[in-house]
């Protein structure tokens, strides 16, 4: 079932002025229900912009936001419950953490909910388990954490208030090659238990073929494609067009199948990579003792 | 070739707060020589002490003891600071916060107002920096309407206008998209191969670390490899040990190596690889 719909969905910024801008242009997508979804694009391709509709950050100029198949401005007094259902962690999350305690700063988001005391511990207890955030950090300031640390309590405080869809901008950015794995493990971690819709905006495709079922590419304020992830890499050249990024493994992969070893599959991981050549390598038979 | 930097058992702990304990060590005695004309990056996972290091170079930090000499100047000679400036440029991770003035061509101007370079001379060294880095064609609009990228490459040519022998360069393009990246990355590769310009590229991307001559790479505050990158990512086990990671194609030529194929271990690039696969599977 579609859990996040747009329909033509439009959006000019400065509209009237010399500044305007079509930043979305007539995007129609459908996501379904605990989809994990790749989002890219370079910068300005309205990637952002398409993003702050999804949770009525930004009103389209024209067409609709559909949440559980219901437009999402057709009250606009409900607003505020589209928010608490599609949660949206910012780039760089860290700063905007402020509360004395890191329970505290995670229950924030629950509590505005009107969530009794119980509920609110149960989900702070169990994000804090998913994103790797012991106990006896918990009663600790988040001021005294890592950078890395910090950047996973923001992530739980909106992860506590179990959006049906979340969406992280970046949740990588500027970390070590360690720091991102871990916290895209810990996010999967959070998909497994509760299932929920999760778009991650990422620029690293080695991150983005880790974890996404499909992937959404924005260009130009156009939705470019929607497809799954094999079918997306498969299109190397056409994403390399657009100013973005392929795995470097899928590009050696694409200049093999032009030097005639083609292996009739679409390569986006070193695990994936490894496989097939070590198959076809035995099918060869030309293991060498060395 | 002359050293352009020179570290000397460098140790450096920040001020502690609480006088009865000792600060924990940052550095833990670095030793280590940089010549002039070598391109340089350096690796290290968040809090291995890369950054702190970089801040030695531009004596934005001083050594708690030892000793870092930059083009011949201590650092921790005050009266020489800003000749130890002029001579190497630093650039920090976010565009946003290196930018002060509102057209192109003063934010690259700026320093060069501060040091009183008679007018002429400025104009010229501000187009001249413009020009190499992509922007002259930018010089009078507002920096807000920039990309990441493009407010990367003013800041670049902020420095270059000072006609630096050496630029620092903080994680540059943490904050770049893959457009961006490539943009700052090409930029700096050209100082460096046409102005000789020494430069020290503090990075998280591998990919961009296999494009210079050498790596240093850190852990806990000490330098634990030191090569060319060839050498460095063909230590698969020992950078990820340390939260590191090598390019896509040294790890695959790894993964071969560990079932027994004989493949080189000193891949870096998508062209040495994609020949020994072929070679494997002739």
């Amino acid at each position: 079932m579609a859990i996040l719909e747009t329909e033509e969905l439009t959006y000019t910024y400065s509209e009237g002025t010399p500044f305007e801008k079509t930043a979305v242009d007539h995007v129609s997508l459908s996501i379904e229900e605990g989809e994990m979804i790749g989002v890219m694009g370079h910068t300005g391709s309205g990637k952002s912009t398409l993003i702050q509709h999804f949770n009525g950050l930004l009103k389209p100029a024209s067409g609709r936001v559909l949440l559980d198949g219901r437009d999402i401005w057709a009250d606009k007094e409900k607003i505020r419950d589209v928010r608490f259902q599609v949660g949206l962690v910012f780039q760089y999350p860290e700063y905007q953490i402020f509360e004395e305690t890191v329970y505290k700063d995670i229950a924030f988001g629950p509590k505005n909910m009107g969530l009794d005391e119980a509920e609110i511990k149960r989900r702070v207890l169990e994000t804090a388990h998913d994103i790797g955030i012991s106990e006896e950090l918990l009663e600790r300031s988040p001021f005294e954490l890592s950078g890395g640390q910090k950047r996973r309590v923001a992530i739980a405080g909106v992860m506590a208030m179990e959006p049906k869809v979340l969406i992280l901008d970046e949740p990588t950015a500027g970390l070590d090659p360690a720091g991102r794995d871990k916290i895209l493990q810990h996010i999967k971690n959070y998909h497994r238990r509760t299932k929920n819709t999760i778009l991650i905006v990422s620029h690293s495709m080695e991150d983005i073929a880790s974890f996404a079922d499909r992937i959404l590419v924005m260009s130009k304020a156009k939705l470019f494609c929607f497809d799954e992830t094999v079918k997306v890499f498969s299109r190397a050249e056409e994403i390399e067009g657009i100013g973005l990024d392929v795995p470097q493994i899928t590009r050696v992969f694409g200049v093999l199948k032009r030097r005639g070893l083609d292996f009739g599959k679409e390569v986006y991981t070193v695990g994936y990579a490894k496989e097939l050549l070590l198959k076809a390598l035995k099918e060869k038979g030309g293991l060498l003792n060395c | 070739m002359e050293n352009i930097i020179e570290i000397e058992n460098l140790h450096f702990s920040y001020a502690s707060e609480d006088e009865k304990e000792a600060a924990p060590e940052v550095l833990k005695g670095i030793d280590l020589t940089i010549k002039s004309g070598e391109f340089v990056a350096v690796l290290g996972h968040n809090g291995s002490g890369k950054s702190t290091l970089a801040k030695h170079m531009n004596a934005i930090l001083l050594p708690t003891s030892g000793k870092v000499t930059v083009d011949g100047i201590d650092t921790a000679d005050e009266e020489r600071i800003f000749e130890l400036r002029q001579s190497a440029g630093m650039v920090f991770q976010n565009p946003d916060n290196q930018i002060v003035s509102s057209i192109v061509e003063e934010d690259v101007a700026f320093a060069l107002e501060n040091l009183g370079v008679p007018y002429e001379e400025m104009r010229r060294r501000v187009d001249e920096a413009l020009k190499d880095v992509g922007m002259y064609e930018y010089r009078m609009h507002s920096p807000s309407q920039l990309s990441g990228g493009q407010k990367q490459r003013v800041a670049i040519a902020g420095i270059i206008a000072m006609c630096p022998k050496c630029i620092i360069l903080d994680e540059p393009t943490a904050m770049l998209d893959p457009k961006g990246r490539k943009e700052v990355m090409a930029t700096i590769k050209r100082m460096n191969r046409e102005h000789g310009i020494t430069i020290v590229l503090i990075t998280h991307y591998m990919d961009e670390a296999a494009q210079c001559g050498r790596i240093v790479v850190m852990d806990k505050g000490r330098t634990v490899l030191d090569d060319v990158p060839e050498k460095v990512f063909s230590q698969v086990e020992k950078l990820k040990s340390i939260g590191l990671d090598v390019p896509q194609v040294t790890e695959l030529v790894w993964e071969l190596r560990k079932a027994g194929y004989d493949v080189p271990a000193e891949i870096i690039t998508e062209n040495d690889c994609v020949e020994a696969i072929l070679k494997l599977f002739e």
